[in-house]
């Protein structure tokens, strides 16, 4: 059977205890009723698009903004275009999401190299604020691994023996 | 330009990236003056949120000057000092037209569950942020508002999220006369909520947290209890207690998914990802508010789902209130607010550091060295 929409103004009862004043949202929304004539706005010009964005399915296109930074790309990029096939209910939106972002790191050090560049991590991790404002943690876990990788190389050139 | 640019979790350098172009007839290009590392540039930082693409420029907090115009702007010139909400709102959304900035439907393709943010994953729109010596601002005629001539910048930069976030958690919890308000959380979103939550009349304000610099720093900076409930054994327990066994009229949430204390939340969400960050701070505001109070969260959760005692709401009858802050909607009463000496935001920056050494900047507040509590960059 298909689903007809009722004239609901002519249901007995209809509206008759409704109540404006009761609006919960309010002040962080200020009740105009927009949200019922929604689709009769004026849309912003539309931002070109000049790089591969992916949107939503949830909804019909692209918003009338957007940013342009890192395009999809390279395997991460092909994950994330079938990541965008899926719903944002769906785990399989947002699981496909984190292991593009993990790929993506992978892919963004091949680039450093590929440019010449030999990332520095330990620049990059901050490690030279720990060094100035954790001198101790800093030797605290620098004498740990130490010991962890005494530990190790002593177990497996014992195992060698 | 120099920018942040992100190269996977807890890796962020400084280098040079392409000046920002107009790429909408209502753009802007902004010269950026102050930037701040927000609390959840740490999610992004720690690789908590997905889509986070290595190259993106990070930071929603900002200000600037106004360097370039689109064809279409009307309200702003060049010269102009603005600072920029971190919500990108067209205005004329059935959402923007009823106040609610934060949730705008023109400026976010890639997820309808948020609207555009500056630099935060293309889960928020893919926009690069202010963490940089140029941003492109969309949407001009909207969002950015001029500086008043007499305010200070540090203040300026603190308008944009913090103080209309934490103002907003204080209003979404409807605090009355007379209330006592738990906050969870004392960064500074936390400690400002604990500082505007006195501008609604309540009786007690208590700050919950476990770095004790930080609840101390609250102590003074926002005039309200402070406890560490490392040392509490049960925070929810004391909190029934501290409140006749009762409970606080409202909890504000003001962690988000990176919150401490349960071993669960924290092995399933921090760890494993097993639901989207840990949700302890929300599980212990909804088990701290009284039977028919008020839990307002604005801390930052990720997709997809998070473990809290939905059962709990439908039985104690919690209302259960949330958003972005609407940082437009806010900011006339808000700047009243600084101007007349009434609230001193820039107080709680505690470390100005220059745009190139940004990895060392994002390590300190992370790792919260040299009691950190917010941190500017300096392009």
């Amino acid at each position: 059977m298909e689903n007809e929409r009722t004239d609901y103004k002519n249901i007995p009862g209809w509206g008759m205890d409704a109540d404006p004043e009761n609006e919960p949202t309010y002040p962080m929304k200020n009740y105009t009723g927009d949200d019922h004539q929604r689709l009769n706005y004026t849309r912003p010009p539309l931002q070109p698009e000049s790089v591969e964005i992916l949107h939503s399915n949830e909804r019909p296109g692209l918003t009338a903004v957007f940013g342009t930074s890192s395009p999809p790309s390279g395997l991460s990029g092909a994950i994330r275009r079938y990541a965008f096939q899926h719903s944002e209910d769906r785990y399989r939106h947002w699981i496909p999401l984190i292991l593009a972002d993990r790929i993506n790191v992978i892919e963004g050090i091949v680039d450093d190299i590929k440019k010449g560049h030999i990332p520095n991590f330990f620049a990059e991790r901050g490690c030279a604020a720990d060094w100035k404002y954790n001198r101790k943690g800093v030797l605290q876990k620098a004498l740990a691994i130490a010991a962890i990788t005494a530990i190790v190389i002593t177990l497996v050139s014992d195992k060698k023996k | 330009m120099l920018a942040m640019n992100y190269r996977g979790p807890y890796r962020v350098r400084a280098e040079q990236k392409p000046y920002p172009e107009i790429e909408h007839p209502n753009d802007a290009i902004v010269r950026v003056l102050r930037s701040c590392i927000c609390g959840s540039d740490l999610h992004l930082y720690h690789g908590m949120v997905p889509d986070t693409r290595v190259g993106q420029t990070f930071g929603h907090e900002f200000i600037g000057e106004v360097e370039e115009i689109g064809p279409s702007v009307q309200k702003l010139k060049v010269g102009d000092k603005v600072l920029v909400p971190f919500n990108i709102a067209c205005g004329v959304c059935p959402f923007c037209k009823q106040g609610l900035y934060g949730n705008c439907h023109e400026s976010n393709p890639m997820a309808t569950a948020v609207g555009g943010i500056f630099g935060y994953s293309h889960t928020a729109g893919g926009y690069d942020g202010g963490q940089a010596e140029y941003a492109r601002v969309p949407y001009t005629d909207v969002g950015p508002t001029v500086i008043p001539p007499d305010m200070d910048l540090d203040d300026a930069v603190l308008l944009t999220d913090v103080v209309p976030t934490a103002y907003q958690a204080c209003e979404m919890g409807g605090i009355k006369e007379g209330d006592t308000v738990v906050i969870f959380g004392a960064g500074p979103i936390g400690i400002m909520a604990a500082r505007c939550a006195w501008f609604f009349g309540p009786a007690r304000v208590i700050v919950i947290d476990h770095i004790e610099y930080r609840l101390e720093f609250a102590r003074n900076y926002a005039k309200c209890e402070a406890y560490n409930f490392k040392s509490l054994e049960d925070p929810v327990l004391f909190l029934k207690k501290t409140t006749d066994w009762f409970g606080a009229d409202v909890c504000i949430d003001a962690v988000g998914c990176e919150a401490e204390g349960n071993t669960l939340q924290t092995l399933t969400g921090r760890i494993a990802l097993l639901q989207a960050g840990s949700g302890t701070a929300l599980q212990w505001a909804i088990n701290s508010v009284k039977k028919g109070g008020i839990v307002s969260v604005v801390g930052v959760y990720g997709p997809p789902y998070n473990m809290i005692p939905i059962g709990n709401i439908v039985n104690k009858g919690i209302t259960l209130r949330a958003n972005q802050a609407s940082v437009k909607r806010l900011l006339p009463k808000l700047i009243d607010h600084v101007q007349s000496g009434r609230l001193s935001p820039k107080d709680i920056i505690t470390h100005r550091i220059p745009l190139k050494e940004v990895s060392d900047a994002y390590n300190i507040f992370s790792s919260k060295l040299d009691n950190c509590i917010k941190t500017v960059l300096i392009p």
